[in-house]
């Protein structure tokens, strides 16, 4: 097939208007008027199915109760008191895999209430009207805990140790504090700087330190953290990702999608990044919609995503996958990477096999017919990894490289908890990640206080 | 198609809806906009003295409650009658009257409780060519306290006086317009009967208190920071209503007695009941105020439709066919045994039906079985209260089913097919031994 050799990237794809446009809140919040309309449409359920569907079991019927009263405020004290991050957990839950889907009106008539962007109509409502900290701080205990990694988990963590009377010390590898929720969630889901505000919100309880800049294993060692430290929670996140095992990949345009995330997000001015005019975006989760979707609003013109198994596997849900769509981006199932072209250093295309599930094994395989698409960038969005280097020498138990941890997020070392996505058998969500923080913040005062 | 039109104590419209002697009758130009609309008649605003007309407040005349999406569910003034020159009224209405023939207009008079008051309005009303008065003996704020409105229809003996009056110095027909501001509307309704009114026109407004401000602590209206009571209406008062016009529908004394019914109309179907309840023809303030004299073609049609589907030729083929089946709680029959049913395919599991059993009445629903969520009946506590199928949100989900065969699960008793009432229970110890 005929296919150009030149790579076509660069930035300034579009009019400072389209920028702004492009990356403005995806989902506008009610106002309030709606709002009391869409609370109004809540049951107040009885043992409400929505708050068992949440990880951090909000009282969901109630916080929509206080929105009906007049009260939003109160909302999200309501909200607050089961998850610190429940602005951010409002803007980025898959709420149509949680709370929204087990809503009896989707049971009635598929359309839920719109739980999400009521409780973000609560939380931003606390926020805008400047109210004072909702929690106070019990009288300090003179325990100290250290925390690696000021992500959701870390955060919820600190915050409820800190309500408890417990000193926090947070240590953090990157510039800012707030994990995922500043570096790795798509821009137009998290505008105006929440992120930050969120980490400044929850830090006014008093009593959590936040050093950034520190890496585990860099800056500070585990077993220094647990001798200095009456206890230690590890909030570690996925940081490494996986690699397509390609030739070509350290190629001019093959890039981590986490990090394009990363670097948007970071961008002040998104007229300077430079993005492809054709895009391939390989994966099937999160990452790769989010990816996908903001390289179409940088301007590229064609976009495609291609996950190696069929729709019903992909992890991103139905509602973003079609979110996706409606942004002109294509989906293509069953095509698994083969070879990446490169030129002058460079990728200009992607060849990629179709596969199938072999009818004898059921498992995966290639079935020798390629595609070859051209792509000015590639974007891998195959999966993150954790990182057990920082860990070793502690006995800490690992389970397929992730840290193992009991029902209260103790780890097989008795001053070490851990939480979020560096723990096995989690979700990775942020939600997830809060109510670990969350759990093992209560597991740790039980054990300091005992 | 039906034939809706209406001949009331003699006045004909051609069809039973009817504005009210409200601010929507206030002038020529809002009543000829009604006729236009297709309004069947209306009760021209408030007519009071000669002379210098009454003044209203300049501050805001109305409260009100909502649903949630702004429905207007319940609407109060502090406006009083006309404050426009009496000469002018009568002027208009003259017109109007003369332009629309067909129209019922019926005028409505307030006048100090002295006989020389009304025997000098009332030829000057009749000279207009209206079709009959109607008397304010309602309004429950500002000129009750001058002695008008409510504080004559508060006390029959002067009912009874003014309708006489009016029949005396007037051959026009006689409504009495009632207020619910009182403890039974019979004592009302008999005396205006006595006095020879033709008919009776209920309710007139409840006084009452919208809302208060929790910031200055006033009531809604508030006016430089006071608030005053004022009259209410709309959707939420049409139960209180029916009950006030079935009482003097089917009261021994009253029975007969014409009735325009007033209170909450909002759609046909509220038009049909206060007729069904014996009403000759109904009056509508509230939801003409709040979208526009429109509305009338969604009632003429939907009542007329309504008719059509049950066979009613005229308004009179159903009118007052409610009135033989509102009775006292006495009479109801005790061995008339119910039970909720769950319609478990429609049920979508919000469990409200649960929680309102189990903690405000009888624990007679489930919220789980075998480990599921399941909302289902338990037929041996179930009173067959009904609460389950008012706090439902799915529409025909939980129905109320009778027992007709077998014994009551709850009481063990066998269903008995005969009526019996507790006038003969045997735990009432005022029973009347049956007569054998």
């Amino acid at each position: 097939m005929p296919v150009s050799e030149t790579n076509d990237v660069k930035s300034n794809r579009l009019s400072s208007a389209d920028y702004a446009d492009n990356f403005s809140d995806i989902h506008p919040p009610l106002t309030p008027h709606e709002a009391l309309v869409e609370a109004d449409r809540c049951y107040f359920c009885y043992d409400a199915p929505c708050m068992t569907a949440c990880p951090t079991s909000i009282d969901i019927p109630l916080f929509i109760r206080n929105i009906q009263a007049g009260n939003p405020v109160g909302a999200a004290k309501t909200i607050f008191s089961q998850n610190i991050l429940g602005g951010m957990c409002a803007r980025v839950c898959p709420t149509e895999t949680l709370c929204e889907e087990v809503c009896v009106r989707e049971t009635a008539e598929g359309k839920p209430v719109k739980i999400g962007l009521l409780q973000r109509h609560a939380t931003d409502t606390f926020m805008e009207r400047e109210q004072p900290h909702p929690f106070k701080r019990a009288a300090p205990t003179g325990k100290r805990i250290a925390i690696v990694g000021a992500g959701p988990a870390g955060l919820s963590c600190a915050h409820r140790l800190a309500t408890h009377g417990h000193d926090v010390t947070i240590f953090e590898a990157r510039e800012k504090a707030g994990g995922l929720n500043e570096y790795g969630i798509a821009a137009y889901k998290t505008t105006n700087d929440f992120a930050q505000d969120e980490v400044e919100f929850i830090a006014q309880i008093g009593g959590i330190t936040i050093e950034t800049g520190k890496a585990l294993g860099r800056d500070v060692t585990l077993d220094q953290l647990a001798a200095d430290f009456d206890a230690v929670f590890l909030g570690l996140g996925l940081p490494g990702v996986n690699a397509l095992g390609l030739d070509g990949e350290d190629a001019l345009g093959v890039i981590d999608a986490v990090d394009f995330i990363g670097v948007l997000r970071q961008a002040d001015d998104l007229s300077l990044l430079e993005i492809g005019r054709r895009v391939v975006v390989i994966g099937g989760g999160m990452t790769a919609i989010d990816a996908a979707i903001q390289s179409r609003l940088l301007g590229a013109e064609e976009v495609t995503i291609a996950y190696r198994r069929g729709q019903e596997t992909m992890n991103a849900s139905l509602y973003e996958q079609e979110l996706a769509q409606t942004h002109g981006v294509v989906i293509r199932h069953w095509l698994a990477p083969k070879s990446l072209h490169v030129s002058d250093g460079a990728v200009f295309a992607i060849t990629l096999e179709k596969t199938g599930l072999d009818s004898a094994t059921g498992k995966l395989a290639g079935t020798g017919e390629l595609v070859t698409l051209e792509a000015d960038q590639v974007f891998k969005a195959i999966g993150q990894t954790p990182d057990a280097g920082p860990l070793e020498g502690l006995s800490i138990e690992l389970e397929n490289g992730r840290i193992r941890t009991g029902a209260d997020r103790r780890t097989s070392h008795a001053k070490i908890w851990a939480g979020g996505d560096c723990i096995a058998g989690g979700e990775d969500l942020t939600v997830v990640s809060v109510e670990d923080g969350k759990i093992a913040a209560e597991s740790i005062h039980k054990a300091l206080m005992a | 198609m039906a034939d809706l039109s209406t001949s009331f104590i003699g006045i004909k419209s051609p069809n039973p809806f009817w504005l009210a002697s409200a601010p929507p009758t206030d002038k020529a130009y809002n009543v000829e906009r009604a006729f236009e609309a297709g309004w069947g008649g209306v009760v021209w605003k408030t007519l009071g003295e000669a002379g210098p007309p009454v003044v209203n407040v300049n501050g805001p005349r109305y409260g009100a409650i909502w649903g949630p999406d702004r429905r207007l569910l319940g609407l109060n003034n502090i406006e009083l009658i006309t404050d426009r020159d009496l000469e002018i009224n009568l002027t208009e209405i003259t017109e109007v009257k003369k332009r629309w023939p067909d129209r019922a207009m019926v005028v409505s008079i307030m006048v100090p409780c002295e006989e020389q008051s009304w025997k000098a309005i009332l030829p000057r009303v009749e000279d207009t060519g209206a079709d009959g008065i109607e008397l304010n003996f309602g309004c429950p704020h500002g000129m009750s306290e001058r002695g008008m409105g409510a504080a004559v229809g508060q006390v029959p003996e002067y009912i009874q006086m003014v309708a006489e009056w009016c029949k005396h110095y007037s051959k026009m027909p006689v409504i009495v317009k009632l207020t619910p501001n009182i403890t039974d509307i019979r004592y009302p309704a008999r005396a205006a009967k006595a006095g020879g009114a033709d008919a009776v026109s209920l309710i007139n407004t409840i006084s009452s208190i919208v809302s208060v401000d929790l910031d200055n602590f006033a009531p809604v209206p508030t006016i430089d920071g006071k608030g005053s009571h004022g009259g209410y209406c709309g959707p939420a008062v049409k139960p209180i209503a029916l009950n006030m016009v079935a009482e003097i529908a089917r009261d021994a004394q009253t029975r007969g007695l014409p009735i325009s019914g007033i209170g909450g109309i909002q759609t046909w179907r509220d038009a049909a009941e206060y007729i069904a309840l014996g009403c000759g023809t109904v009056q509508v303030c509230t939801a003409a105020m709040t979208y526009g004299f429109k509305i009338v073609e969604e009632m003429t049609q939907g009542l007329s439709d309504w008719m059509d589907e049950k066979g009613y030729a005229t308004i009179a083929d159903f009118q007052g066919r409610a009135v033989p089946n509102v009775t006292d709680w006495q009479y109801l029959n005790l061995n008339y045994i119910t039970k909720a049913r769950i319609d478990q395919d429609l049920c979508i599991k919000c469990g409200r039906c649960h929680i309102a059993c189990e903690d405000t009445s009888h624990q007679a629903i489930t919220a789980m079985v075998d480990g599921v969520r399941h909302f289902e009946v338990m037929d041996d506590e179930c009173v067959g209260c009904n609460l389950c199928v008012n706090v439902c949100p799915v529409d025909d989900c939980i129905t109320m089913v009778e027992m007709t065969a077998g014994s009551d699960p709850r009481t063990g008793r066998p269903i008995d097919p005969d009526y019996a009432n507790w006038t003969t229970h045997p735990n009432n110890p005022m029973a009347k031994q049956a007569a054998e």
